[in-house]
């Protein structure tokens, strides 16, 4: 499904900044697969995600998806393989425009866009159903504009927009992380909700090894841009962040990781 | 008397404010919705204003000069929208520089400073003739043609490329990993704002009688100023409003102009008195709030 091959990245090459963000990680991702990736601060955790997705391109190795080599396609060529959603809940949205003119413009992912309605009225009941599963009360909201919602209203918003076109690889980069505790639980929920009833393959950022450890089949833990380790199947389900401190706690750097 | 002075000045403003009305619809375009600060206004509009002349002289039909003042006034965004996103200059400079090189261009076009109309066979020709007070069929005729580019311009920018436009101002990190190109966009955005420009240059020239080389200048401030204007009544929450804004605001902003003339106002001062209004505008809620003002721009 996604496939790194020895990928590397250097930030400020040749400068006194120099950095490795990324030191030859190999990774497969199979299809219907949950990977959440832990780490502390540039660890290189969103830096995996950026060259997943194309905001930046690695100096040595090679990006696949779905088998296509993908490595140095623009970010908004691969539009149609990837849904992504940030830490801000401002980055999802068009905060100036109506709830469902963003969900009419995730709709569209990856599509030509020409001179029909930009809210195609057979879509707006779908609109209007998808909506009423948050349970935000937005499905009569439809034409607020998006600056009237909380952050989590608008997380929410901004999974439902990437199920609607149903990406082959979903990437949430500490999504939560913004939020405050009660509403990132909820959309905590929701995410969960919506990638098992989909069958989503998701890679998942977290600065919090709880969530990291409770969510997902795959656990990898990233240190200075190396994989420190790479739990799944059985072993993963059985985690406890205690067996991960017994375990890994000469290594672990960064006791915020624990909270 | 000072009353009937000032009702005097309205038809004068309606026929202006909505010939310039058209500006600050692209004015929207680019600073509003895409939030791009485009300073190529200045030069698309003595550029429009230059085509149609010359064309008019060379005895093409005045609707052809028209469309071909359009066309051209498109390009001139786009060349603007090309320097910004693919050799990477900063939009302000990016602007200032196209407009710097539309006045060796339109001083090319015209082949002098200026090109009077006054004797020839223009649009607006057969309206003047008509056997009714000037200002009837001339308002008729701007009103008409400036808000068929307002709905226009709503419908578009409710379509599903608008919608990528409005998404591109508005957070275009989000738009592009929907698919769209936002360099593309920009570049649309920018070619569709200055033909709207040109087109109110063209139409500017014929209903003034001359083309001028200089009459661009001042008018993206002019524009803003319009704009805020015409938000202080109807608001920016939606696309409709804030085209709504940008007409209502050109006349209101032409009715203070030549009722400030009536009163004693220097015409040589004009430019001062708007820049003051603009920045006014701009700089008390910034003032008040201790924070940005009103405009959000990318690339600056």
């Amino acid at each position: 499904m996604v496939k790194l091959e020895g990928i590397r990245k250097i930030f400020a090459k040749g400068t006194i900044d120099e950095k490795v963000a990324i030191d030859r990680i190999s990774l497969h991702i199979k299809k219907g697969d949950f990977v959440t990736i832990i780490g502390s601060n540039g660890a290189g955790k969103s830096t995996l995600l950026n060259l997943t997705s194309g905001t930046f391109f690695p100096d040595e190795g090679e990006v696949f998806i779905s088998g296509s080599r993908v490595t140095q396609l623009a970010e908004h060529r691969r539009s149609k393989y990837l849904g992504r959603i940030f830490q801000n809940p401002l980055t999802g949205t068009a905060s100036s425009m109506t709830i469902e003119e963003n969900l009419a413009m995730a709709d569209l992912r990856g599509q030509t866009r020409g001179l029909r309605w930009g809210v195609a009225k057979a879509r707006r009941e779908h609109y209007r159903e998808i909506l009423k599963m948050l349970e935000l009360g937005l499905e009569n909201r439809l034409k607020d504009t998006v600056s009237l919602l909380s952050g989590g209203q608008r997380q929410s918003l901004t999974l439902l927009m990437v199920t609607l076109s149903l990406p082959k690889l979903l990437l949430l980069d500490e999504h939560t992380a913004a939020l405050d505790p009660k509403t990132a639980q909820k959309v905590m929920d929701l995410t969960q909700k919506i990638v098992e009833e989909n069958n989503l393959t998701t890679v998942m950022v977290t600065h919090n090894m709880p969530q990291a450890i409770q969510y997902g089949n795959r656990m990898i833990m990233l240190h200075e841009g190396k994989v420190q380790f790479d739990i799944h199947g059985e072993e993963k389900k059985a985690l406890t962040v205690e067996e991960v401190v017994r375990r890994f706690g000469a290594e672990l750097k960064d006791e915020a990781l624990l909270v | 008397m000072l009353l009937s002075s000032l009702l005097r000045t309205i038809p004068i403003s309606l026929e202006q404010g909505l010939a310039y009305g058209l500006v600050a619809i692209g004015i929207v375009i680019t600073f509003r919705i895409l939030a791009f600060p485009d300073l190529t206004v200045d030069g698309s509009f003595p550029l429009g204003a230059a085509v149609v002349a010359r064309l008019i002289m060379e005895g093409v039909p005045p609707i052809y000069g028209i469309l071909m003042a359009i066309i051209i006034g498109f390009l001139a965004g786009c060349c603007t929208g090309l320097l910004n996103t693919k050799l990477k200059i900063n939009s302000l400079l990016a602007g200032i520089l196209m407009m710097t090189m539309l006045y060796s261009i339109n001083l090319r076009i015209m082949g002098r400073s200026n090109i009077q109309l006054l004797t020839v066979q223009t649009l607006l020709t057969p309206l003047e003739n008509l056997d009714v007070n000037r200002f009837i069929p001339i308002i008729a005729f701007f009103f008409v043609v400036t808000l068929c580019i307002k709905f226009l311009t709503d419908m578009f920018l409710h379509t599903q490329l608008g919608f990528a436009m409005r998404a591109t101002g508005d957070n275009e990190q989000m738009i592009r990993t929907l698919g769209v190109d936002t360099d593309n966009m920009t570049v649309l955005g920018l070619g569709i704002s200055n033909a709207f420009v040109a087109l109110s240059g063209a139409l500017v020239a014929q209903d003034q009688g001359f083309s001028d080389v200089g009459m661009g200048i001042g008018m993206i401030v002019a524009g803003l100023a319009s704009i805020i204007i015409g938000e202080a009544l109807f608001g920016k929450k939606t696309v409709r409003r804030m085209t709504m804004a940008a007409v209502v605001g050109s006349i209101i902003y032409k009715f203070i102009i030549s009722a400030g003339l009536r009163m004693g106002l220097a015409p040589t001062d004009l430019k001062m008195a708007t820049g003051v209004m603009v920045i006014l505008a701009l700089g008390i809620p910034a003032l008040k709030k201790g924070k940005e003002g009103k405009l959000h721009l990318r690339g600056v």
